[in-house]
Parts: C-alpha cells; sequence; structure tokens
C-alpha cells in the first residue's frame, strides 16, 4: 500500500510483542498532556519540595553551609522515616491535582465518541485498555513521587554511609510502596470517576468529593458515637494510617472521653483507632469496587435494556 | 522489539469459508436478537442486507467478540469466535457504523495511533498511516484534527483506520452513510478496489440494496434477527445469463415450436412478449436464424435477471427462514 501505488496490500512485517500494548495509550496520552500550559506549569511546580528537601539533606551533612547560614546542626530537621513519610505525604497530596487535571478526561472522551470499538476490535482487551488508561496517571505519578523519593533516599544514603542504606532500607520500600499504593488508588479513582461522569468538570468535583465528604461524614460518626471508627470511611485518614503503617509510625491510638456532671463521671468511653489491617482492607474494597465499576462501563457497546 | 510475523496464517484454514455461522443466537436482556443463524460464506465481498433493526450490526459486533454468543457459534476462517476470539482480531478490521474518533488529535496521529494498537511498530504504523490515508483520497488533510473534518471525510478516516494494519477481513458498516453521490461512488470504487485485491475479504452492512449490488458478491439477508435470503450474486449472474425477454411480431406458433425443439424453454406473458431460458449450447443467433425462418420479427431482446430489489422485496414478503 505504497503512498504512490494507492492499492490494498496487507501488512506483512514483524508486530510488536502483546505485553507491551497497553503502554501505547500513555506514550500517545502523554504527548497531549503536555500540550496544556496549566498542566505543565503544575508539573514543573511539583518538583519545588523534592528540591528543598534535597537541600534540606545537604545541609544536614555540610557543617561549613549551617555555619554560614548560621544554623545549629540540632535545629535541623532529622533525616529519618517521618521526614520521608512527611516528603510522601506531600509529593501524594500534589499527585492528586495533578490526577485530577489528567485523569478525569481519559475515558469519559473515549465513551463521548464511540472509540471504545476501535480499540476492542483490536487484539486489544478491556483489561489492557484499563491498565494502559491508567498507567497514565500511574507514570505521571511516579515521577513526582517515589523516583524523587528514592533519589532523595540514595541521597542521604550517599552522605550519611553504607550503614545508614543498610539500616534503613525499609525506608525506601516504604517510599516505593506507600507512593505506588495511593498512585493506583488515584489511578482507579480517576478512571472509574471518568467512566461514569463524562463532563470532566464535574468529574473533577466528584473527585474533591471523594475526598472531602466521606471525611466530614467521619468525624460526624466519631463525635456522634464516640469513635475513631468513623475513620474507616475517610479516605485520607485510610491511606495516612497505610503510610504510617508502612513508615514504621502507626500507633494505634487509644482515648479515653468522660462525660462529667457535678464533679461526677456519667459516661465512660474508650476511643480506639481501628487496626492498620482495617484501612488495607478498606483500599483494597475500595479498589475492587472501581475495578467492578468500570468493568460496567468499558465495553465496546453498552446494551440498552 | 519486534517479534511475530503478522501474517503468519497457517494456523488459520484456509479451505474453511470466510464467516461459518454455526447456529448463532444471540439474546440481548433475554430478548432473542439473532435467531439461530447458520451458513457459510466465502465470497470475497459479502453483503448484509436487512431493514433497521433486523440484526445486521449485532451480527457484525458478534463476529467481533462485543457480544457474547447465547448459544452456537460462528468461525472466521475456521477460528471459532467463543475461544480464539484474539486471533480472529488479528486479522479484522472494522468501519464502525456510527463516529467513532479519538479526539484532540490528527488524523494521522489517529490512524497511527490505531495501527500500533493492531500490532504494528511504530515505525511501521506510521508509515503505513500515511499509505492509508493516501488511499482513502485524506492525504492532503492528514495533518488536520479529526474534529475539524466533514462528515464525508470522517467516513474516510474511519475506512483508513479500518484498514492501515492490513487486515485479511474488513467489516464495514453503513460506510456510505451520510455521503453526498460523488462520495458515495469514490467510497464504493474503494471497497471495490480492496476487493479485487484478493488482498483482503469484505463484509459490508447496507440498507441501501445499490451498495450492496454494487460490491458484493454473496448477501445474506436478516429479518427480525432470521436469515431468510442467502444469495450468490455472482452464480446469480451467471444462471441469469441465460434468461432472455423477447417482444415480437408476426405468427408466434410455428417460432415457440422451433424454440422448444432447440431445447429452450419458453413462455408467452403477454401478445408478444416471450421469456425464454436458454439451455447449454443456445446461441442467440440461432433464435434470430429461426424468427426468420418463421416470418417472426425480433424488435426487442434483452437479458433479464431478478435485480437485488427482487431478491429482498422476496425476502421481506415471504420472510421464512432460508
Amino acid at each position: 500500500m505504497a503512498v504512490l501505488e494507492r492499492t490494498y496490500k496487507r501488512y506483512e512485517g514483524t508486530l510488536s510483542p502483546e505485553w507491551s500494548r497497553f503502554l501505547i495509550i500513555p506514550r500517545h496520552a502523554v504527548r497531549n498532556i503536555f500540550r496544556s500550559k496549566l498542566f505543565t506549569g503544575f508539573y514543573a511546580l511539583s518538583f519545588v519540595w523534592p528540591l528543598v528537601c534535597a537541600i534540606l539533606i545537604y545541609l544536614h551533612h555540610n557543617a561549613e553551609a549551617l555555619a554560614i547560614l548560621r544554623v545549629n546542626v540540632v535545629d535541623v530537621l532529622p533525616i529519618d522515616a517521618t521526614f520521608f513519610q512527611t516528603f510522601v505525604a506531600v509529593q501524594g497530596t500534589i499527585g492528586f491535582f495533578l490526577a485530577m487535571l489528567v485523569g478525569p478526561q481519559q475515558v469519559s472522551r473515549d465513551l463521548t465518541n464511540n472509540a471504545l470499538p476501535l480499540y476492542l476490535c483490536r487484539p486489544f482487551s478491556r483489561s489492557e485498555y484499563v491498565v494502559g488508561k491508567m498507567s497514565i496517571v500511574i507514570i505521571l505519578l511516579s515521577t513526582i513521587t517515589w523516583i524523587p523519593g528514592l533519589i532523595l533516599f540514595l541521597l542521604q544514603s550517599y552522605l550519611e554511609g553504607w550503614t545508614w542504606f543498610s539500616a534503613n532500607i525499609p525506608i525506601a520500600s516504604a517510599i516505593f510502596l506507600g507512593s505506588l499504593v495511593w498512585i493506583v488508588l488515584l489511578a482507579l479513582l480517576t478512571q472509574t470517576i471518568s467512566a461514569w461522569v463524562r463532563w470532566s468538570l464535574a468529574a473533577r468535583a466528584a473527585m474533591i468529593g471523594l475526598f472531602l465528604i466521606p471525611g466530614v461524614f467521619a468525624t460526624i460518626v466519631n463525635e456522634m458515637i464516640q469513635t475513631h471508627w468513623g475513620n474507616i470511611i475517610s479516605l485520607n485518614a485510610l491511606i495516612a494510617n497505610v503510610w504510617a503503617g508502612l513508615f514504621g509510625t502507626f500507633v494505634r491510638q487509644t482515648s479515653q472521653v468522660q462525660e462529667r456532671r457535678g464533679g461526677q463521671i456519667i459516661r465512660e468511653a474508650l476511643m480506639t483507632e481501628p487496626p492498620l489491617w482495617a484501612s488495607w482492607f478498606m483500599l483494597f474494597l475500595i479498589c475492587a469496587l472501581c475495578l467492578w465499576l468500570l468493568s460496567r462501563k468499558v465495553k465496546a457497546y453498552e446494551v440498552v435494556k | 522489539m519486534t517479534l511475530a510475523v503478522a501474517t503468519t496464517d497457517s494456523h488459520l484454514n484456509d479451505s474453511a469459508g470466510v464467516i461459518t455461522l454455526d447456529n448463532l443466537s444471540v439474546n440481548f436482556g433475554g430478548r432473542p436478537i439473532l435467531k439461530s443463524l447458520n451458513g457459510e460464506l466465502r465470497g470475497r465481498a459479502i453483503g448484509l442486507l436487512g431493514p433497521n433493526g433486523a440484526g445486521k450490526t449485532t451480527l457484525i459486533h458478534t463476529l467481533l467478540g462485543f457480544h457474547p454468543p447465547a448459544s452456537g457459534t460462528a468461525r472466521i476462517f475456521g477460528s471459532d469466535i467463543r475461544s480464539d476470539a484474539n486471533q480472529i482480531k488479528r486479522l479484522i478490521g472494522y468501519m464502525p457504523e456510527r463516529d467513532s474518533f479519538i479526539t484532540k488529535m490528527s488524523c494521522i496521529h489517529f490512524v497511527r495511533f490505531m495501527a500500533e494498537l493492531s500490532g504494528l511498530p511504530s515505525a511501521a504504523a506510521l508509515e503505513r498511516a500515511h499509505e492509508a490515508l493516501f488511499f482513502v483520497g485524506l492525504g492532503e488533510a492528514r495533518y488536520r484534527n479529526v474534529d475539524t473534518f466533514s462528515l464525508g471525510m470522517k467516513q474516510l478516516a474511519k475506512l483508513a483506520q479500518a484498514i492501515v494494519h492490513g487486515p485479511k477481513l474488513i467489516f464495514l458498516d453503513e460506510p456510505t452513510n451520510g455521503l453526498d453521490p460523488p462520495a458515495r461512488q469514490r467510497m464504493i470504487k474503494m471497497i471495490r478496489e480492496i476487493r479485487d485485491s484478493g488482498q483482503a475479504n469484505i463484509v459490508l452492512s447496507s440498507h441501501l440494496l445499490r451498495d450492496v449490488e454494487e460490491c458484493c458478491e454473496e448477501i445474506l439477508i436478516l429479518k427480525e434477527g432470521r436469515l431468510v435470503t442467502y444469495c450468490n450474486l455472482e452464480e446469480e449472474r451467471k444462471a441469469n445469463k441465460k434468461f432472455l425477454m423477447l417482444e415480437t411480431r408476426g405468427d408466434l406458433h410455428s417460432f415457440i415450436e422451433g424454440v422448444s425443439r432447440m431445447g429452450a424453454e419458453c413462455a408467452v406473458t403477454s401478445d408478444h412478449r416471450l421469456r425464454i431460458i436458454l439451455q447449454d449450447g443456445n446461441e442467440i443467433r440461432d433464435l434470430y436464424r429461426l424468427a426468420a425462418d418463421s416470418q417472426v420479427q425480433i424488435r426487442r431482446l434483452a437479458f433479464k435477471r431478478d435485480s437485488l430489489e427482487d431478491i429482498f422485496l422476496k425476502a421481506m414478503e415471504n420472510g421464512d427462514v432460508a
């Protein structure tokens, strides 16, 4: 089928490996995404905090620089699990806004323009489509979360020495796993919302609502029935617990609430934080729900009853 | 990073028909849409005809693996749509009826993307995308955004994405929808070119009889989810070559006797009109000679065959399973 001959000819060449086909979607999508100046600007800004962290790590190990800045080494932040946990939390929050900019139009555009039959009439399955769409968010967010996180970890290891590196390997795995759990959750949520809410502005609002409304509801439940189990429905609390668990800073807080009248205790309640496994379980449940909702929508054609 | 050769069709049974329907039924929400379809199609271009809601598009979608069969199955080049769906999808191209695009992409980018999804490596996909767009006549507009295309151009872009990976079987669902007469002619010409290249088989679904008649060799007529007529247009045309309508003047008695002696079948339809079916070995010149001997003038002689419209209308009237 040469341009000049203009005749139909079958393709006789080689094919790309099947396992890599899902990556075609992010490769083409990223090109479009970076056409948006808003996104590009925001993406560039998301590297500010890793840069600040790198400077902090550098200062921590540079007595001369601290002397010039007239800062006592005691006043400098310690580079430990909490430091990296804070890094993951800050970058995770920025990642949320990036996912909100990129995610909501990914599936909805294809559904609005009937593009799904074009994907699915090829040797390309529904799961490859979902994984391909998710990997847009996963790849972009990886570049601002666990990749710079691990670079910072290696920088700290380089400056502190091999002993620190070998003693703190769990921090590296916590950076990677904690970021990955958050990224996958965001990817699934954005794709699910995108599949069900076609208007991208409404989809973005729904995304914010998903994090805000259950959080507020959780607080109300906690206050009303004097418990901490309300946190089980708050996405923010769930991911914070998972991060704390991975970085080894999770404490199952127990507090006692006493209601007094006339100097006498009339009611006493013991408020226990839900266990760590409950947070993992809830996140797993949310991911499973997202996959089920996606499977309902990602079809070549919807059969209307 | 390239692996398998694209067109290693050795696993395909070449002796098998292009499409074999084996008691295929499809239900939507418990309601039967396709009802026990049977048949084997071997033509280079197969037409799917039927009124709206007859099940043409559902049949195509089932063959593409979009809808699971409720019972029975179908085979494409011998591969079962239930068990070898992925294998089948490597060999087919699909041009959907409705507008189907990926927005915010130039046409070349869109077609290249589709080629890559079909398994072509990036460089080959780009090359084939250029070729496909020149083939369909969108060479000059290939860097324009698909969103800005007219309806006719969108149809061409849809055809380009269906053929870019060089499939062995191409499903075209209402390819001339919304096209003006010149654009329709161009589309039909391209479909015939693909058919005549011998490189791909075509399944053309349309409610426009003329489109099917101009492009297809075999037709399936569906009505209410049932297969009401299967017709091989090529054979029909060949068979009807010896079916003549004659307008005559003069005494027909001896002429009719002469025709019968030739072995041909003859029927008088009105006063001076005859319908004759010639047998092998009968020539037209024999008729003229016989007419001269019988003092009969042949004023008009025409080959007559059932048009597709006749076949279609007959199928709609009868409406029983073929």
